[in-house]
């Protein structure tokens, strides 16, 4: 190495130098400063005539069903709000502020993501919306897993998220986050509107064996049926096995089952995880046993009518929960109803009706707060009560941001009139007795200015 | 560079590196990938390639196994910012030496074989690892749920949040990552995958590469001259494992999240891809590969049919329906199928990566001035 070739390096080095500095200088610029000015916010939609959502949901994985009808629920929602079609429950909710002219008078568009039901490929999707897409809100997710990761998210980015399919009690509990709102129920709420139902059909005292899928939802589940099947009806739990989300394959589960002396399974599996395990009990002749001198039962504590049409036969008889199921009789419901049929020629499922409702919860709030800005947004949304949109009256709780609402138990139907006439609702639990008091599942849900 | 290079030649090459990577978020405008989240994935996935390529493009080692390295780096690095302070530049520290010593007890295991052999048990080590993160070790990495940030962390070395406040952002002595929209956290990355391409090339132009190179073209030779190529190719092994540590550290920093999805196969089989697509040996290749898989994940995958119908408005209707439907498929979910079409163009016609073709263009145009 000869000196005149350090020289050079060394200069060379200065220009790269100067060459950095200048593009640090420049570059910022190019970019609208979004979180600095005083009263700004991020992605402000400001004079233009559109504002945009965003939904991100699974495309591909285990949640795959849901999260396309999760994605025609948005795109119905979408086309309410724009005064196009029917209205769906714009005609019955109550109060309502929208006026079919988008919102605030901005013409709605969405973009929508894949969130592969992986947190990382979720919160990058999610990224992308709000740093690209320039999103005022993003809703959608069908694992709580997902929903838990974009959600704190949001808080950091300071956008709304309107979370779709969720149901681990940590979403609002102890993963809460100002600018995370949960319209769904969860499983507290299934494990207390199940408890005295199971009690009813199944008797006391039974030896209970979960499968539990491995992460947050599933332990969540687990735990809140276990503790009230426990004080409600004494049921005593055998063992819980944990298996990884999209398995597939559930036998290696299923066969020490038969031995373990229990003589009730509770799959706490959700979408196409379901499907295969519970396919594969009935294969397994679990529900023909007797054991301890009872009927051996199967109990699926989350619901959808989805994963009903995956399982076909093997579902009938079988108890859970659901937050929601089309064949409710009230005006809301119903006007829903009609409208996704007309639009898709099927009824939507639970994860379509948290979704529809969540995007017009989310511009009636911005319509009642006048303004775009989230943190107005927000306190619009706390303590929010709200009819007409399929479960009765419900209530926005401000300390946690979960909705409580009426809570379905239904029974996989023995008769069915159609192909999606798969869940016959056995009991409408009311919300008070679903209501829980706020530092049950303590959390923090931050500031409202990020 | 089948030309003997100078320091002057490297020197420039670095120079220009460093120039097209800072200037990302100017030049990548019009491909509409200006944005922080993705220019931070462009540097991160290009640092995560470059040291990958110092054990497969140098050595000849195929490891299965690199996404391991990733998620450790990223678990350290998170639990760096839960237990004692959001400032990066411990927690990067942190998370780099251990996945290094991660490495280290891995390559040494792996390292007694070569070949197929040796490319199935980093494969295997990894994914025992990804499946030890998703459930066994819950307790530390918190299973498929990831582990987070949460405001009661302890947080030793930084100041108690005030009442009301959320988690501290993360920040380089008091930078937040977050500042400029994301810019500056785009800025750290980039200037690590600067250092990292730099740090490569020297290695790649050292007597300890040229022994790297050795193993690679017959290691039976370099052992019957007498040398042990063990400690060599153990110690390629562990500085590509740092790379990949260092990457998972500031993939953690930039998001403060580990989720064990990160270690999975898929995961370790993406940056061979990028390696292979960029071309092999080379020093720019794998960031290129690592760019343009980035790419096609996060803007082709977005791409949906109403899009694609409003550019191909211009056509007749049916014709543009039809266009829509057949590109429809390339595009949006189908976004695998594309890379993959083009995967086996350039293994088939360019078995050097995106490299050699740059190569041969420029031979071309050489010639031509040669004959003018």
């Amino acid at each position: 190495m000869t000196k005149k070739s350090s020289d050079l390096s060394r200069r060379s080095l200065l220009k790269g130098t100067a060459a950095a500095t200048a593009a640090t200088a420049v570059a910022p610029s190019i970019f609208v400063p979004n979180a600095t000015a005083a009263g700004a916010f991020r992605n402000d939609p400001g004079n233009s005539s559109t504002v945009t959502l965003g939904f991100n949901v699974p495309q591909t994985g285990a949640y795959a069903d849901e999260g396309a009808d999760e994605l025609r629920a948005f795109k119905l929602a979408v086309k309410h709000l724009n005064g196009e079609g029917d209205g769906g429950m714009m005609q019955t909710m109550q109060p309502m502020n929208l006026k079919g002219n988008g919102i605030l008078g901005k013409k709605v568009e969405f973009v929508t993501g894949d969130t592969q039901t992986k947190s990382d490929a979720a919160r990058a999707s999610a990224k992308r919306m709000i740093e690209k897409d320039g999103v005022i809100m993003f809703s959608g997710g069908s694992s709580s897993g997902v929903a838990i990761a974009v959600q704190s998210l949001a808080q950091e980015m300071g956008t709304v998220f309107m979370a779709g399919l969720t149901h681990s009690n940590d979403t609002t509990g102890k993963d809460r986050r100002r600018y995370g709102f949960r319209h769904f129920f969860n499983a507290h709420m299934s494990g207390a509107s199940l408890a005295p139902v199971l009690e009813a059909e199944y008797g006391r005292d039974r030896q209970v064996y979960h499968l539990t899928a491995d992460y947050t939802w599933g332990w969540s589940q687990q735990e809140s049926i276990a503790k009230f099947t426990k004080s409600q009806a004494g049921w005593n739990t055998v063992a819980d096995v944990r298996t990884p989300v999209g398995a597939g394959d559930f036998s290696q589960y299923i066969t020490p089952i038969l031995n373990s002396g229990a003589d009730v399974l509770v799959l706490n599996h959700y979408g196409k995880d379901m499907v295969n395990s519970l396919t594969q009990a009935i294969q397994f002749g679990l529900r023909d046993k007797q054991v301890n001198g009872k009927d051996f039962q199967i109990v699926v504590p989350l619901f959808s009518r989805l994963m009903a049409q995956g399982a076909g036969e093997n579902i009938k008889g079988i108890l859970g929960s659901t937050a929601w199921n089309w064949k409710l009789s009230d005006a809301g419901s119903q006007a829903f109803t009609k409208a996704f049929g007309q639009e898709y020629g099927f009824p939507p499922s639970q994860a379509a009706h948290t979704c529809y409702c969540q995007t017009l919860l989310y511009a009636d709030a911005v319509e009642r707060a006048g303004t775009f800005n989230p943190e107005q947004v927000i306190r619009a949304l706390e303590d929010h009560e709200f009819d007409g949109m399929g479960n009765g009256k419900t209530l926005y709780r401000g300390s946690d941001h979960q909705a409580f609402k009426d809570v379905l138990v239904v029974r996989g139907n023995q008769n069915p009139s159609s192909q999606f006439d798969l869940l016959e609702v056995q009991d409408i639990v009311p919300r008070d007795k679903v209501t829980y008091s706020e530092d049950t599942y303590p959390g923090d849900l931050g500031p409202y200015k990020v | 560079m089948k030309a003997t290079p100078t320091n002057t030649s490297d020197m420039r090459m670095v120079l220009i590196f460093s120039v097209v990577v800072l200037l990302m978020p100017i030049w990548l405008q019009p491909f509409g990938a200006a944005y922080p989240d993705l220019m931070q994935k462009f540097a991160i996935f290009g640092l995560f390639a470059i040291g990958f390529n110092i054990l497969f493009g140098q050595t000849g080692y195929l490891s299965f196994g690199h996404a391991a390295f990733i998620g450790v780096g990223s678990y350290a690095t998170v639990w760096v910012f839960k237990g004692l302070t959001m400032n990066i530049f411990p927690a990067i520290l942190f998370g780099t030496l251990v996945s290094g010593a991660f490495a280290l007890a891995i390559g040494y295991v792996c390292l007694r074989r070569t070949g197929i052999y040796f490319s199935i048990l980093t494969l295997a080590l990894a994914q025992m690892s990804y499946n030890l993160a998703y459930s066994v070790l819950t307790p530390i990495t918190n299973g498929e749920t990831g582990l987070q940030l949460s405001l009661d962390d302890a947080r030793v070395l930084d100041d108690p949040i005030k009442e009301g406040g959320g988690i501290p952002p993360t920040n380089l002595f008091g930078l937040e990552l977050q500042a400029f929209d994301g810019l500056a956290g785009f800025y750290i990355c980039a200037a690590f995958l600067i250092l990292g391409f730099y740090i490569a090339m020297r290695i790649t132009r050292s007597p300890f590469g040229s022994m790297l190179r050795g193993i690679k073209t017959n290691n039976n030779r370099m052992m019957y001259t007498g040398l042990n190529t063990r400690p060599y190719a153990l110690a390629a092994f562990v500085i590509s494992g740092m790379y990949a540590g260092l990457a998972g550290s500031l993939m953690a920093a930039v998001d403060p999240l580990a989720g064990a999805e990160r270690m999975q196969w898929t995961a370790s089989g993406e940056v061979v891809l990028m390696t292979i697509l960029g071309g092999v040996g080379t020093l720019v290749g794998p960031v290129l590969g690592a760019t343009v898989i980035k790419y096609f994940e996060n803007i082709f995958s977005a791409i949906d049919k109403s899009v694609l119908a409003d550019l191909y408005s211009f056509l007749p209707d049916g014709l543009a329906d039809v266009f829509v439907t057949v590109t429809g498929l390339f595009v949006g979910k189908g976004w695998h199928l594309t890379l993959g079409l083009m995967f086996m163009l350039v293994v088939i016609f360019l078995p050097g990566g995106i490299m050699e073709g740059v190569e041969r263009i420029r031979r071309r145009f050489s010639k031509q001035e040669e004959s003018n």
